[in-house]
Protein backbone atom coordinates (compact mmCIF):
# COMPACT_ATOMS: atom_id res chain seq x y z
CA UNK A 1 0.00 0.00 0.00
CA UNK A 2 2.76 2.37 0.81
CA UNK A 3 5.23 1.06 -1.55
CA UNK A 4 1.80 2.17 -4.49
CA UNK A 5 1.76 5.68 -2.71
CA UNK A 6 5.64 6.36 -3.20
CA UNK A 7 5.69 5.08 -6.48
CA UNK A 8 3.06 7.12 -7.37
CA UNK A 9 4.43 10.25 -5.92
CA UNK A 10 8.26 9.73 -7.44
CA UNK A 11 7.03 9.30 -10.85
CA UNK A 12 4.44 12.13 -10.96
CA UNK A 13 7.59 14.16 -9.79
CA UNK A 14 9.78 12.38 -12.45
CA UNK A 15 7.17 13.09 -14.93
CA UNK A 16 6.38 16.70 -14.20
CA UNK A 17 9.65 17.73 -13.99
CA UNK A 18 11.44 15.60 -16.49
CA UNK A 19 8.71 17.34 -19.28
CA UNK A 20 7.96 20.31 -17.81
CA UNK A 21 11.09 21.94 -16.61
CA UNK A 22 12.50 24.59 -19.25
CA UNK A 23 15.74 23.66 -20.92
CA UNK A 24 18.00 26.92 -21.44
CA UNK A 25 21.34 27.55 -23.17
CA UNK A 26 22.86 29.39 -20.39
CA UNK A 27 20.66 27.87 -16.94
CA UNK A 28 21.01 29.86 -14.16
CA UNK A 29 18.42 28.98 -11.75
CA UNK A 30 18.34 25.77 -10.11
CA UNK A 31 15.05 24.88 -11.84
CA UNK A 32 16.54 25.33 -15.44
CA UNK A 33 18.18 22.50 -17.34
CA UNK A 34 20.92 22.80 -19.96
CA UNK A 35 20.61 22.60 -23.81
CA UNK A 36 22.43 19.41 -25.22
CA UNK A 37 23.99 20.09 -28.57
CA UNK A 38 22.16 17.66 -30.97
CA UNK A 39 20.08 16.58 -28.64
CA UNK A 40 18.25 19.90 -27.47
CA UNK A 41 14.36 18.56 -26.16
CA UNK A 42 15.03 15.13 -27.17
CA UNK A 43 17.62 14.72 -24.41
CA UNK A 44 14.28 14.45 -22.18
CA UNK A 45 13.84 11.03 -23.16
CA UNK A 46 16.61 9.83 -21.10
CA UNK A 47 14.35 10.46 -17.71
CA UNK A 48 11.88 7.48 -19.17
CA UNK A 49 13.62 5.72 -22.05
CA UNK A 50 17.21 4.53 -19.89
CA UNK A 51 15.11 3.49 -16.72
CA UNK A 52 12.70 1.02 -18.80
CA UNK A 53 16.27 -0.70 -20.69
CA UNK A 54 17.48 -0.82 -16.95
CA UNK A 55 14.44 -2.32 -15.81
CA UNK A 56 14.12 -4.62 -18.16
CA UNK A 57 17.83 -5.61 -17.29
CA UNK A 58 16.60 -6.08 -13.51
CA UNK A 59 13.78 -8.40 -14.81
CA UNK A 60 16.24 -10.59 -16.43
CA UNK A 61 18.53 -10.50 -13.93
CA UNK A 62 15.23 -11.30 -11.28
CA UNK A 63 14.18 -13.96 -13.59
CA UNK A 64 17.58 -15.83 -13.52
CA UNK A 65 18.44 -15.28 -9.81
CA UNK A 66 15.27 -17.23 -9.52
CA UNK A 67 16.03 -19.91 -12.25
CA UNK A 68 18.73 -20.63 -9.93
CA UNK A 69 17.16 -21.23 -6.78
CA UNK A 70 14.38 -23.41 -8.63
CA UNK A 71 17.37 -25.54 -9.51
CA UNK A 72 19.30 -25.47 -6.07
CA UNK A 73 15.87 -25.97 -4.26
CA UNK A 74 12.87 -27.86 -6.51
CA UNK A 75 10.72 -25.36 -4.85
CA UNK A 76 7.85 -24.69 -7.62
CA UNK A 77 7.32 -21.04 -6.45
CA UNK A 78 10.58 -20.24 -7.80
CA UNK A 79 9.67 -20.75 -10.78
CA UNK A 80 6.50 -18.59 -10.53
CA UNK A 81 8.76 -15.62 -9.82
CA UNK A 82 11.21 -16.14 -12.48
CA UNK A 83 8.57 -16.28 -15.30
CA UNK A 84 6.82 -13.07 -13.44
CA UNK A 85 9.57 -11.39 -13.66
CA UNK A 86 10.45 -12.57 -16.78
CA UNK A 87 7.14 -11.58 -18.47
CA UNK A 88 7.65 -8.07 -16.85
CA UNK A 89 11.30 -7.44 -18.59
CA UNK A 90 9.31 -8.84 -22.10
CA UNK A 91 7.10 -5.80 -21.84
CA UNK A 92 9.60 -3.13 -20.04
CA UNK A 93 11.99 -4.63 -22.91
CA UNK A 94 9.17 -3.98 -26.07
CA UNK A 95 8.54 -0.25 -24.01
CA UNK A 96 12.41 0.48 -24.58
CA UNK A 97 12.74 -0.73 -27.77
CA UNK A 98 9.74 1.64 -28.97
CA UNK A 99 10.38 4.89 -27.04
CA UNK A 100 13.80 4.36 -28.83
CA UNK A 101 12.49 3.43 -31.46
CA UNK A 102 10.82 6.79 -31.95
CA UNK A 103 13.40 8.83 -30.52
CA UNK A 104 15.44 7.20 -33.17
CA UNK A 105 13.57 8.76 -35.58
CA UNK A 106 13.96 12.04 -34.70
CA UNK A 107 17.25 12.22 -33.98
CA UNK A 108 18.81 9.60 -36.24
CA UNK A 109 16.46 10.19 -39.18
CA UNK A 110 15.40 6.26 -39.13
CA UNK A 111 13.61 4.32 -36.86
CA UNK A 112 15.71 1.41 -36.78
CA UNK A 113 19.85 2.00 -37.38
CA UNK A 114 21.23 -1.40 -35.93
CA UNK A 115 23.30 0.26 -33.54
CA UNK A 116 25.14 -1.67 -31.54
CA UNK A 117 22.82 -0.95 -28.73
CA UNK A 118 20.10 -1.33 -30.86
CA UNK A 119 21.14 -4.61 -31.85
CA UNK A 120 21.61 -5.64 -28.15
CA UNK A 121 18.00 -4.57 -27.03
CA UNK A 122 17.07 -6.47 -30.09
CA UNK A 123 18.91 -9.47 -29.17
CA UNK A 124 17.12 -9.42 -25.45
CA UNK A 125 13.87 -9.17 -26.74
CA UNK A 126 14.80 -12.39 -28.98
CA UNK A 127 15.97 -13.83 -25.24
CA UNK A 128 12.71 -13.22 -24.21
CA UNK A 129 11.24 -14.44 -27.13
CA UNK A 130 12.99 -17.78 -26.99
CA UNK A 131 12.31 -18.33 -23.31
CA UNK A 132 8.51 -17.91 -23.62
CA UNK A 133 8.34 -20.35 -26.51
CA UNK A 134 9.74 -22.92 -24.46
CA UNK A 135 7.93 -22.74 -21.45
CA UNK A 136 4.78 -23.31 -23.77
CA UNK A 137 6.57 -26.12 -25.29
CA UNK A 138 7.11 -28.47 -22.13
CA UNK A 139 3.86 -29.20 -20.29
CA UNK A 140 5.14 -31.12 -17.16
CA UNK A 141 5.43 -27.99 -14.58
CA UNK A 142 8.75 -29.44 -12.99
CA UNK A 143 10.32 -29.85 -16.25
CA UNK A 144 9.73 -26.86 -18.02
CA UNK A 145 10.53 -24.82 -14.79
CA UNK A 146 13.55 -26.56 -14.85
CA UNK A 147 14.46 -26.24 -18.47
CA UNK A 148 13.52 -22.46 -18.62
CA UNK A 149 15.63 -21.84 -15.71
CA UNK A 150 18.77 -23.11 -17.66
CA UNK A 151 17.72 -21.70 -20.69
CA UNK A 152 17.56 -18.24 -18.68
CA UNK A 153 21.04 -19.31 -17.47
CA UNK A 154 23.13 -19.85 -20.59
CA UNK A 155 21.39 -16.88 -22.27
CA UNK A 156 22.60 -14.24 -19.19
CA UNK A 157 26.15 -15.80 -19.60
CA UNK A 158 26.23 -15.03 -23.65
CA UNK A 159 24.58 -11.91 -23.12
CA UNK A 160 27.90 -9.67 -21.68
CA UNK A 161 29.70 -10.36 -25.18
CA UNK A 162 27.09 -7.96 -26.44
CA UNK A 163 26.51 -5.56 -23.67
CA UNK A 164 29.94 -5.03 -22.70
CA UNK A 165 31.88 -6.02 -25.93
CA UNK A 166 30.26 -5.42 -29.20
CA UNK A 167 29.64 -1.73 -28.21
CA UNK A 168 33.15 -1.18 -28.40
CA UNK A 169 34.21 -2.51 -31.44
CA UNK A 170 32.05 -1.57 -33.25
CA UNK A 171 31.17 2.56 -34.00
CA UNK A 172 27.64 3.45 -33.14
CA UNK A 173 25.31 6.32 -33.05
CA UNK A 174 23.92 5.84 -29.39
CA UNK A 175 24.81 9.02 -27.13
CA UNK A 176 27.92 7.22 -25.03
CA UNK A 177 29.18 4.83 -27.35
CA UNK A 178 32.53 5.01 -29.02
CA UNK A 179 33.08 7.51 -31.49
CA UNK A 180 30.94 9.94 -29.15
CA UNK A 181 32.09 13.57 -28.97
CA UNK A 182 31.66 13.95 -25.28
CA UNK A 183 33.58 10.18 -25.32
CA UNK A 184 32.58 6.78 -24.59
CA UNK A 185 31.28 5.37 -21.53
CA UNK A 186 27.95 4.31 -19.82
CA UNK A 187 25.80 6.92 -21.06
CA UNK A 188 24.97 8.59 -17.50
CA UNK A 189 28.76 9.58 -17.36
CA UNK A 190 28.34 12.33 -20.21
CA UNK A 191 28.23 15.59 -19.37
CA UNK A 192 24.68 15.67 -17.18
CA UNK A 193 23.71 19.24 -15.17
CA UNK A 194 22.81 18.08 -11.28
CA UNK A 195 19.49 18.71 -11.37
CA UNK A 196 18.92 16.32 -14.37
CA UNK A 197 20.67 14.36 -12.61
CA UNK A 198 18.78 14.12 -9.95
CA UNK A 199 15.55 13.43 -11.91
CA UNK A 200 17.31 11.00 -13.63
CA UNK A 201 18.19 8.57 -10.82
CA UNK A 202 15.52 9.48 -8.92
CA UNK A 203 13.28 7.88 -11.94
CA UNK A 204 15.33 4.75 -11.87
CA UNK A 205 15.03 4.59 -8.01
CA UNK A 206 10.86 5.11 -8.98
CA UNK A 207 11.09 2.45 -11.81
CA UNK A 208 13.05 0.04 -9.64
CA UNK A 209 10.09 0.55 -7.15
CA UNK A 210 7.55 0.24 -9.53
CA UNK A 211 9.42 -3.05 -10.96
CA UNK A 212 9.03 -4.37 -7.40
CA UNK A 213 5.73 -3.28 -7.14
CA UNK A 214 4.32 -4.86 -10.30
CA UNK A 215 6.55 -8.23 -9.56
CA UNK A 216 5.32 -8.30 -6.15
CA UNK A 217 1.76 -8.23 -7.62
CA UNK A 218 2.17 -10.43 -10.00
CA UNK A 219 3.27 -13.29 -7.82
CA UNK A 220 0.95 -12.98 -5.74
CA UNK A 221 -2.11 -12.93 -8.15
CA UNK A 222 -0.28 -16.61 -9.39
CA UNK A 223 0.04 -17.86 -6.40
CA UNK A 224 -3.83 -17.24 -5.33
CA UNK A 225 -4.44 -18.73 -8.81
CA UNK A 226 -2.65 -21.67 -7.76
CA UNK A 227 -4.38 -22.44 -4.62
CA UNK A 228 -7.77 -22.05 -6.45
CA UNK A 229 -6.97 -24.99 -9.30
CA UNK B 1 20.42 -60.13 -3.42
CA UNK B 2 23.27 -58.87 -6.33
CA UNK B 3 23.63 -55.26 -6.09
CA UNK B 4 22.10 -52.84 -8.75
CA UNK B 5 24.47 -50.74 -9.20
CA UNK B 6 25.41 -50.60 -12.43
CA UNK B 7 29.14 -51.57 -13.99
CA UNK B 8 30.29 -47.44 -15.02
CA UNK B 9 33.58 -47.39 -17.07
CA UNK B 10 36.44 -45.13 -16.21
CA UNK B 11 34.86 -40.93 -17.11
CA UNK B 12 37.12 -40.69 -20.38
CA UNK B 13 36.85 -43.98 -22.30
CA UNK B 14 32.97 -43.99 -21.56
CA UNK B 15 32.55 -40.37 -22.92
CA UNK B 16 35.21 -41.88 -25.71
CA UNK B 17 32.22 -44.90 -25.77
CA UNK B 18 29.14 -42.43 -26.33
CA UNK B 19 30.78 -40.86 -29.37
CA UNK B 20 31.32 -44.07 -31.21
CA UNK B 21 28.35 -45.49 -30.22
CA UNK B 22 26.59 -42.20 -32.05
CA UNK B 23 29.11 -42.42 -34.79
CA UNK B 24 28.44 -45.92 -35.32
CA UNK B 25 24.50 -45.43 -35.36
CA UNK B 26 25.53 -42.56 -37.96
CA UNK B 27 27.16 -44.43 -39.78
CA UNK B 28 24.36 -46.71 -40.07
CA UNK B 29 21.21 -44.27 -41.11
CA UNK B 30 24.05 -41.42 -42.06
CA UNK B 31 20.63 -39.28 -41.45
CA UNK B 32 22.12 -36.66 -39.68
CA UNK B 33 25.14 -36.28 -42.37
CA UNK B 34 23.25 -36.49 -45.40
CA UNK B 35 20.70 -34.27 -43.90
CA UNK B 36 23.51 -31.56 -43.42
CA UNK B 37 25.32 -31.97 -46.83
CA UNK B 38 21.74 -31.72 -48.26
CA UNK B 39 20.52 -28.81 -46.73
CA UNK B 40 24.11 -27.34 -47.62
CA UNK B 41 24.20 -28.27 -51.48
CA UNK B 42 20.45 -26.55 -52.21
CA UNK B 43 21.37 -23.29 -49.87
CA UNK B 44 24.61 -22.81 -52.15
CA UNK B 45 22.38 -23.96 -55.55
CA UNK B 46 19.99 -20.99 -54.30
CA UNK B 47 22.56 -18.64 -53.97
CA UNK B 48 24.41 -19.45 -56.97
CA UNK B 49 20.86 -19.10 -59.25
CA UNK B 50 19.88 -15.59 -57.34
CA UNK B 51 23.58 -13.99 -57.72
CA UNK B 52 23.26 -15.40 -61.55
CA UNK B 53 26.39 -13.60 -63.25
CA UNK B 54 26.70 -10.76 -60.57
CA UNK B 55 29.23 -10.93 -57.98
CA UNK B 56 28.34 -9.32 -54.41
CA UNK B 57 30.86 -7.43 -52.03
CA UNK B 58 33.66 -9.90 -49.84
CA UNK B 59 31.80 -8.59 -46.62
CA UNK B 60 28.52 -10.21 -47.66
CA UNK B 61 29.77 -12.78 -49.34
CA UNK B 62 31.70 -13.65 -45.68
CA UNK B 63 28.73 -13.00 -43.75
CA UNK B 64 26.71 -15.52 -46.28
CA UNK B 65 29.39 -18.20 -45.74
CA UNK B 66 28.27 -18.41 -41.77
CA UNK B 67 24.18 -17.72 -42.97
CA UNK B 68 24.42 -21.17 -44.69
CA UNK B 69 26.40 -23.30 -41.99
CA UNK B 70 24.01 -21.82 -39.25
CA UNK B 71 20.89 -22.84 -41.11
CA UNK B 72 22.84 -25.84 -42.00
CA UNK B 73 24.26 -26.88 -38.40
CA UNK B 74 20.30 -26.12 -37.25
CA UNK B 75 18.73 -28.89 -39.61
CA UNK B 76 21.01 -31.56 -38.35
CA UNK B 77 22.89 -31.14 -35.05
CA UNK B 78 19.77 -31.28 -32.87
CA UNK B 79 19.83 -35.37 -33.87
CA UNK B 80 21.84 -36.35 -30.99
CA UNK B 81 19.55 -35.78 -28.36
CA UNK B 82 16.10 -36.18 -29.99
CA UNK B 83 17.40 -39.50 -31.10
CA UNK B 84 17.51 -40.81 -27.95
CA UNK B 85 14.37 -39.36 -27.16
CA UNK B 86 12.40 -40.71 -29.98
CA UNK B 87 14.25 -44.23 -29.45
CA UNK B 88 13.22 -44.58 -26.28
CA UNK B 89 16.99 -45.03 -25.09
CA UNK B 90 17.76 -41.98 -22.82
CA UNK B 91 16.70 -43.56 -19.66
CA UNK B 92 19.34 -46.69 -20.40
CA UNK B 93 22.07 -44.38 -21.10
CA UNK B 94 20.85 -41.84 -18.23
CA UNK B 95 21.68 -45.78 -16.23
CA UNK B 96 25.06 -46.25 -17.77
CA UNK B 97 26.79 -43.46 -17.88
CA UNK B 98 27.25 -40.07 -16.06
CA UNK B 99 25.64 -37.11 -17.14
CA UNK B 100 29.09 -35.18 -17.81
CA UNK B 101 30.03 -38.41 -20.17
CA UNK B 102 27.20 -38.02 -21.97
CA UNK B 103 27.25 -33.82 -22.32
CA UNK B 104 31.06 -34.21 -23.44
CA UNK B 105 30.46 -37.53 -26.07
CA UNK B 106 27.63 -36.12 -27.67
CA UNK B 107 29.52 -32.53 -27.99
CA UNK B 108 32.60 -34.43 -29.36
CA UNK B 109 30.23 -35.78 -31.81
CA UNK B 110 28.15 -33.07 -32.76
CA UNK B 111 31.79 -31.13 -32.87
CA UNK B 112 32.84 -33.88 -35.47
CA UNK B 113 29.80 -33.51 -37.09
CA UNK B 114 29.94 -29.64 -37.34
CA UNK B 115 33.63 -29.45 -39.06
CA UNK B 116 32.57 -31.97 -41.43
CA UNK B 117 29.69 -29.61 -42.70
CA UNK B 118 32.11 -26.42 -42.40
CA UNK B 119 34.92 -28.24 -44.41
CA UNK B 120 32.41 -29.43 -46.70
CA UNK B 121 30.37 -25.92 -46.84
CA UNK B 122 33.42 -24.04 -46.76
CA UNK B 123 34.88 -26.14 -50.25
CA UNK B 124 31.71 -25.92 -52.19
CA UNK B 125 31.18 -22.32 -51.49
CA UNK B 126 35.20 -21.65 -53.17
CA UNK B 127 33.92 -23.55 -55.56
CA UNK B 128 31.02 -22.30 -56.64
CA UNK B 129 30.89 -18.36 -55.47
CA UNK B 130 32.98 -16.22 -57.69
CA UNK B 131 33.69 -13.31 -55.70
CA UNK B 132 34.69 -15.34 -52.50
CA UNK B 133 38.45 -14.49 -52.22
CA UNK B 134 40.53 -15.68 -48.81
CA UNK B 135 43.30 -13.53 -49.06
CA UNK B 136 44.81 -14.63 -45.01
CA UNK B 137 44.55 -18.29 -44.80
CA UNK B 138 45.79 -18.28 -41.43
CA UNK B 139 42.96 -15.83 -40.03
CA UNK B 140 40.40 -17.62 -42.23
CA UNK B 141 41.14 -21.27 -40.61
CA UNK B 142 41.60 -20.57 -36.94
CA UNK B 143 38.87 -18.55 -37.39
CA UNK B 144 36.80 -21.44 -38.68
CA UNK B 145 38.50 -23.89 -36.22
CA UNK B 146 37.00 -21.95 -33.23
CA UNK B 147 33.96 -21.19 -34.60
CA UNK B 148 33.00 -24.63 -35.41
CA UNK B 149 34.29 -25.84 -31.82
CA UNK B 150 31.57 -22.84 -30.56
CA UNK B 151 28.60 -23.81 -32.69
CA UNK B 152 29.37 -27.38 -31.15
CA UNK B 153 29.39 -26.18 -27.93
CA UNK B 154 26.23 -23.98 -27.77
CA UNK B 155 24.39 -26.50 -29.89
CA UNK B 156 24.64 -29.31 -28.28
CA UNK B 157 22.87 -27.90 -25.00
CA UNK B 158 20.37 -26.29 -26.85
CA UNK B 159 20.15 -29.68 -28.56
CA UNK B 160 19.29 -30.85 -24.85
CA UNK B 161 17.07 -28.55 -23.82
CA UNK B 162 15.14 -29.27 -26.62
CA UNK B 163 14.82 -33.23 -26.98
CA UNK B 164 12.60 -32.42 -23.57
CA UNK B 165 10.16 -30.10 -25.55
CA UNK B 166 7.12 -30.88 -27.43
CA UNK B 167 7.51 -29.15 -30.76
CA UNK B 168 11.48 -29.65 -31.74
CA UNK B 169 12.12 -28.60 -34.94
CA UNK B 170 10.66 -25.32 -34.87
CA UNK B 171 12.23 -24.51 -31.55
CA UNK B 172 16.02 -25.24 -32.67
CA UNK B 173 16.42 -22.51 -34.37
CA UNK B 174 14.41 -20.23 -32.11
CA UNK B 175 16.35 -21.03 -29.23
CA UNK B 176 19.83 -21.09 -30.55
CA UNK B 177 19.90 -18.11 -32.42
CA UNK B 178 20.46 -15.30 -29.26
CA UNK B 179 23.11 -17.55 -28.12
CA UNK B 180 24.92 -18.48 -30.83
CA UNK B 181 24.92 -14.35 -31.93
CA UNK B 182 27.92 -13.17 -30.45
CA UNK B 183 29.89 -15.39 -31.93
CA UNK B 184 28.41 -15.35 -35.28
CA UNK B 185 28.67 -11.67 -35.17
CA UNK B 186 32.60 -12.58 -34.39
CA UNK B 187 33.43 -15.11 -36.96
CA UNK B 188 31.73 -13.03 -39.84
CA UNK B 189 34.22 -9.97 -38.40
CA UNK B 190 36.43 -12.73 -38.26
CA UNK B 191 36.21 -13.86 -41.92
CA UNK B 192 35.40 -10.26 -43.27
CA UNK B 193 39.07 -9.62 -41.86
CA UNK B 194 40.57 -12.57 -43.73
CA UNK B 195 38.24 -11.76 -47.02
CA UNK B 196 40.14 -8.35 -47.00
CA UNK B 197 43.96 -9.83 -46.62
CA UNK B 198 44.31 -8.43 -42.75
CA UNK B 199 47.59 -9.14 -41.09
CA UNK B 200 47.11 -12.08 -38.45
CA UNK B 201 47.52 -9.75 -34.88
CA UNK B 202 44.64 -7.72 -36.35
CA UNK B 203 42.22 -10.69 -35.58
CA UNK B 204 43.65 -11.17 -32.00
CA UNK B 205 40.72 -9.29 -30.56
CA UNK B 206 38.05 -11.48 -32.41
CA UNK B 207 40.33 -14.86 -31.41
CA UNK B 208 39.84 -13.68 -27.64
CA UNK B 209 36.23 -13.24 -28.21
CA UNK B 210 35.55 -16.73 -29.78
CA UNK B 211 37.57 -18.76 -26.92
CA UNK B 212 36.43 -16.80 -24.20
CA UNK B 213 32.99 -17.73 -25.64
CA UNK B 214 33.77 -21.49 -26.39
CA UNK B 215 35.07 -21.35 -22.68
CA UNK B 216 32.17 -19.79 -20.76
CA UNK B 217 29.47 -21.60 -23.00
CA UNK B 218 31.06 -25.24 -21.99
CA UNK B 219 32.00 -24.96 -18.55
CA UNK B 220 28.33 -23.29 -18.39
CA UNK B 221 26.53 -26.18 -20.37
CA UNK B 222 28.59 -28.84 -18.36
CA UNK B 223 27.28 -26.90 -14.63
CA UNK B 224 23.97 -26.91 -16.00
CA UNK B 225 23.61 -30.37 -17.72
CA UNK B 226 22.61 -32.43 -15.01
CA UNK B 227 19.54 -30.53 -14.84
CA UNK B 228 18.23 -30.96 -18.21
CA UNK B 229 19.31 -34.65 -18.23
CA UNK B 230 17.93 -36.05 -15.12
CA UNK B 231 14.40 -36.86 -14.92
Amino acid sequence: MSMRIAVGILLTAVIVAGIGLPMVPQPAAWYEMPVIPGLEQKARIIFFHVPTAWLSVIAFVTSMVYGIRYLRRKNLNDDIKSSAAAGLGLMFCILATVTGSIWARFNWGSYWNWDPRETSIFVLLLIYGAYFSLRSAVEVEEKRASLSAVYSIIAAVTVPFFIFIMPRIMTGLHPGAKGDPEGAGPVVDFKMAPNMRVIFFTSLIAFTMLFYWMFSLRVRAALLEQKHD
Amino acid sequence: MPSAEPIRLPWARSVWAIFLKDWHSELRTRYAISALIMFVITTIAIMVFSLGSESAPADVLSAMLWVVIFFGAMSGLSRTFVMEEERGTSMMLQLMATPSAVFFGKLLFNLLLVLVLNCFTVCLYAAFIAGFVVRSAGIFLVTLLLGSVGFASASTIIAAIIARANTRGTLYPVLSFPILLPLLLTVIDGTRLAADGAFFQEAYGEFQILVSYIVVVTAVSYLLFDHIWKD
